[in-house]
């Protein structure tokens, strides 16, 4: 179990290496010069090429990339001599706009994104599976058709409608809550909660329908399997049969997608957080693409990745505990 | 005395399907009734009503165990007989068995499903089952997953249990068909120990003739949800009167005597719609 | 000069195993160790044994499926693994294979007469009778060919399966399982056309299965596999006469025989045990494990198969003694 364990994690490390150099070379390649941008508008020919000098533009791509992996794992400085600045690690560059060093940025927006995604997760998941067990234990009934044609709505809809539909009914119409904002951490939790409430059932629809779908046919799946017959033949109680012999083994692909899904919610909900403006990742990263600020562009997408990859060794080791034949040839 | 008793059985899907047709069928305590037919000739099914588990179908007719009539049962009486006093295991192992979960717990929840027994009780109970169903180290192999099994082994595991609650009746549906043939000999073996031991009684489900020559002391030939013949063993296999008895006797290839240059068969005359093959012999 | 119209030597298929999500390798399962086999035109081969026996890796094998780790197969003195991609497709025609499942070896969305007119388009031919005549040949009447495979029976849809292997009348048709899906009834029926179109094209089978009595129905020669090896080797009336591996003989004594008297009076001989892990197999006799007989020699040295009597080889240390009328 240690040896699987090591063994995916150094594939993961080779996986984000991937990762970062295809990000890196996409937005490196990109026709905008990057001194360019980091300088601003009214620029001098001769502080552009000072900036190229400090932010090592003026190494080949694969030195620069170099540099950069150096970075991220033990920190660098940019510039020589007096102006040097120390960027320790992680080091993922300085922002163009802010000039604060992106690995700040992330982890102060971090938070946000993780309320987020956490509070709208336990929502899809208590919604989504609720209604699709029962479903499948109502199977043609009235409800279950009804359930699958709302889970079709919310799998459908588009966040901004839904967000903006929310919004005009729970703010603007019935008053239950105030206008979203951003509320800090320490201050005020109930505003803050209140604040997030609506976020939370935007994401929550659109995650809920999915998650009740695959919930019913995979819970149908398990009553229908040989197995669910013998517990009945056992005669144990039926809430037991269904409970012990049909949900768990219907739970064992929710835990996939569901490890996915959080995975990539925590590197930011993009538009969730920009329609709301909520100071999450993703509407960090939504403003430094409106700006063009290289840094932070790469260093959302490379922290993004690192969370769906994350996410997916920690559903692999899971999965490793969960079931047993998994376990037995890992 | 007579244990169970099925009169005038009818089971109608809600498709039409009626795959049992007014049956017949009677069993002594700790005797073996053989139920012996093709595919769709409505043999699963029957056992399937005898044990309450077709919510979906309409089951008409008397099924009376033990004095009691099942029919009127609702679930929560009927969920008391099962695996209590009727029993049953099932032609593919691996997939009855729950694969997330030990094999000695899935033992010991049918234990305590009808015993007031503690976890450990229960533990304790499966791992003398399992050693009673001949698993080496059942100590060890209680804690084991259907997985790690062979199949006779995971069949020994479906026998244990079905045999902890010491049941009036086992129905065994197939145990044999998906097993090897030295394998099958080994299962038989233990049904056949077991029952002169515990005197439980067993409605032995199969297409196998061999099977039930050796194991039962009475047969029911079935066809199309019909019983077509019925009798004591020896009756039907050295003297059957029913057509298709005869015909089903005869097209087995066998391993002795002497051998025929072609088999005689049912002659099923090919369908204009796809359906159940139809034999009806020729003479 | 006559070369036999299928000769197998020393024919090994070793699979990797791979572990877990990782696909580390974790060693060889030798499926099939060193099989040799010989079928002349117009008889049947019967290649029996339980599962993990490897006989479905030899059928697999034979049909160029799959490729052998070691061996040689020659069909008509051709050797079948180093031919190239034209002399593949004329061999083809000489050898045509029927499975067990017969609905999932069908197209569901083809119709039979495109299922039947498949194999000559593959070849380039013109199909050199009417798909009708084809299908009355197999017991089937002309308009179903029309239909869909979903529309017939297990029985019928075998038979599609059959006309199919016949189509570019071949010489040789490996049989995998090829009853074993149906029941008893569809099963005899199946058995007698088999034989009835050898008997009809001098057509030659390798005929795989787990049921003694099927393979005692069809076969004129048969051979016992146990772990990827052939126990014994026999004439067929020879084999369920006398037979000489203690693993034959187990074999036929777990039949269980449909005759109350027999059955009962009979001693069977029950093996202990299961199969051993074909990653782990026993050294010397691969049988050692579970035989009833075995002895030191057997776990030191591996049998040869050898012959003990015309037209019957056995790979023992300790064979039965060869009695005139004992049926085991």
């Amino acid at each position: 179990m240690i040896l699987y364990m090591l063994r995916r994690l150094t594939a993961t490390a080779a996986i984000l290496l991937v990762i970062c150099a295809a990000t890196f070379t996409i937005f490196y390649v990109m026709p905008a010069d990057p001194a360019q941008a980091a300088c601003g508008k009214a620029c001098s020919p001769e502080r552009i090429a000072e900036i190229r000098t400090t932010l090592g533009l003026n190494h080949s791509p694969p030195v620069q990339f170099r540099d950069y992996l150096v970075g991220i794992v033990a920190g660098r400085s940019y510039g020589t001599g007096a102006q040097a600045v120390r960027c320790p690690f992680p080091c993922l560059g300085f922002s163009f706009q802010t000039d604060q060093p992106v690995w700040t940025l992330l982890t102060d927006r971090l938070p946000v994104s993780i309320s987020i995604a956490v509070g709208a997760a336990v929502l899809w998941l208590a919604v989504g599976v609720t209604a699709g067990v029962v479903s499948a234990l109502r199977r043609g009934s009235l409800w279950d058709r009804a359930a699958m044609v709302a889970a079709l709505g919310g799998v459908s809809l588009p966040i901004y409608f839904t967000a903006l539909v929310l919004q005009y009914l729970l703010v603007v119409k019935l008053g239950l809550l105030p206008y979203p904002q951003a509320v800090p951490l320490t201050s005020d939790p109930v505003g803050r909660a209140e604040s997030l409430v609506m976020p939370w059932i935007t994401l929550a629809m659109l995650y809920a329908g999915v998650y009740a779908r695959i919930t019913r046919s995979e819970m149908l799946d398990s009553l229908g399997q040989n197995y669910v017959r013998t517990a009945r033949a056992k005669g144990l109680p039926e809430p037991t049969v269904l409970r012990r012999h049909a949900l768990r083994p219907a739970l064992m692909p929710i835990v996939t997608i569901f490890g996915m899904d959080l995975g990539a919610l925590l590197g930011g909900a993009l538009i969730t957080e920009s329609v709301f403006g909520l100071p999450g990742v993703g509407k960090l990263a939504a403003d430094a693409i409106n700006s063009a600020d290289q840094p932070v562009i790469l260093g959302v997408t490379l922290f993004a990745a690192g969370f769906v990859v994350l996410a997916n060794l920690v559903v692999d080791l899971v999965y490793a505990v969960l079931d047993p034949r998994v376990r037995a040839v890992g | 005395m007579t244990l169970l008793s099925v009169r005038g059985l009818s089971v109608e899907f809600r498709s039409g399907v009626r795959a049992v047709d007014g049956l017949d069928l009677e069993l002594d305590a700790g005797a073996v009734l053989g139920v012996v037919g093709e595919s769709g000739s409505g043999k699963s099914v029957t056992s399937l009503a005898v044990m309450g588990l077709l919510p979906d179908a309409r089951v008409t007719g008397e099924i009376r165990f033990a004095g009691q009539d099942l029919t009127g049962l609702g679930q929560r009486a009927l969920r008391r007989i099962r695996g209590n006093r009727i029993a049953m295991i099932f032609q593919d192992p691996l997939s009855c068995l729950n694969p997330y979960y030990p094999v000695g717990f899935q033992i010991a929840e049918a234990y305590r499903a009808h015993r007031r027994a503690g976890r450990r009780e229960a533990h304790h109970v499966a791992v003398r089952m399992l050693d009673e169903v001949g698993i080496p180290e059942p100590d060890r192999r209680a804690r084991a997953y259907p997985h790690e099994f062979s199949g006779g082994m995971r069949q020994r595991v479906m026998i244990a249990m079905a045999l902890c609650l010491e049941p009036d009746l086992l129905i065994a549906d197939e145990p044999t068909t998906a097993l090897d043939v030295t394998v099958q000999a080994q299962i038989l073996d233990l049904l056949q120990g077991l029952r002169e031991r515990s005197g439980t009684a067993i409605m032995l489900i199969t297409h196998d003739m061999g099977v039930i020559a050796g194991l039962a002391d009475d047969v029911v030939v079935m066809y199309r949800g019909r019983a077509v013949e019925r009798g004591a063993v020896r009756e039907v296999f050295y003297r059957p009167r029913d057509a298709y008895t005869k015909g089903l006797l005869a097209c087995v290839p066998r391993v002795d005597g002497a051998l025929p240059l072609r088999l005689p068969t049912l002659q099923a005359p090919v369908e204009e719609q796809a359906s159940l093959e139809t034999p009806e012999v020729t003479p | 000069m006559n070369a036999p119209l299928l000769e197998v030597q020393d024919l090994v298929k070793r699979f990797p195993v791979r572990h877990g999500l990782t696909r580390r390798l974790a060693g060889y399962v030798t499926a099939v160790d060193g099989v040799s086999l010989r079928v002349e035109p117009g008889e049947t081969l019967g290649v029996v044994g339980e599962s993990g026996c490897g006989k479905s890796t030899v059928a697999r094998l034979i049909t160029r499926l799959i490729e052998p780790t070691s061996g040689t197969i020659r069909v008509a003195g051709r050797e079948l693994h180093k031919l190239d991609e034209a002399a593949i497709r004329t061999v083809r025609r000489d050898l045509q294979m029927i499975f067990q499942d017969p609905f999932s070896s069908l197209n569901p969305r083809k119709t039979v007469r495109q299922i039947l007119t498949a194999p000559f388009r593959y070849q380039g031919l013109a199909p050199d009778e009417p798909v009708e005549h084809l299908l009355e040949r197999v017991g089937l009447r002309p308009e179903h060919a029309a239909r869909y495979p979903h529309e017939f029976s297990g029985g019928q849809a075998q038979r599609i399966g059959i006309a199919r292997a016949l189509a570019l009348r071949p010489k040789l048709v490996v049989c995998d399982e090829p009853v074993s899906a149906l029941d008893v009834s569809v099963q005899a029926q199946i058995l007698n056309l088999l034989k009835d179109l050898q008997d009809e094209y001098r057509l030659a089978y390798v005929f795989i299965a787990h049921d003694l009595g099927a393979v005692r129905q069809i076969s004129t020669r048969i051979v016992v596999m146990y772990l990827g090896t052939v126990v014994e080797a026999a004439d067929r009336d020879a084999l369920f006469a006398h037979a000489a591996h203690p693993y034959t003989h187990a074999l036929l004594s777990a039949v269980p025989l449909p005759d109350p008297d027999a059955e009962r009076a009979r001693e069977r001989i029950v093996l202990r045990g299961d199969l051993p892990s074909p990653l782990n197999p026993p050294t010397g006799c691969p049988f050692r494990t579970r035989c009833p007989k075995a002895a030191e020699i057997c776990t030191a040295e591996r049998p040869a198969l050898r012959l003990i009597a015309p037209g019957q080889e056995v790979a023992c240390h300790f064979p039965e003694p060869l009695t005139v009328e004992g049926t085991p």
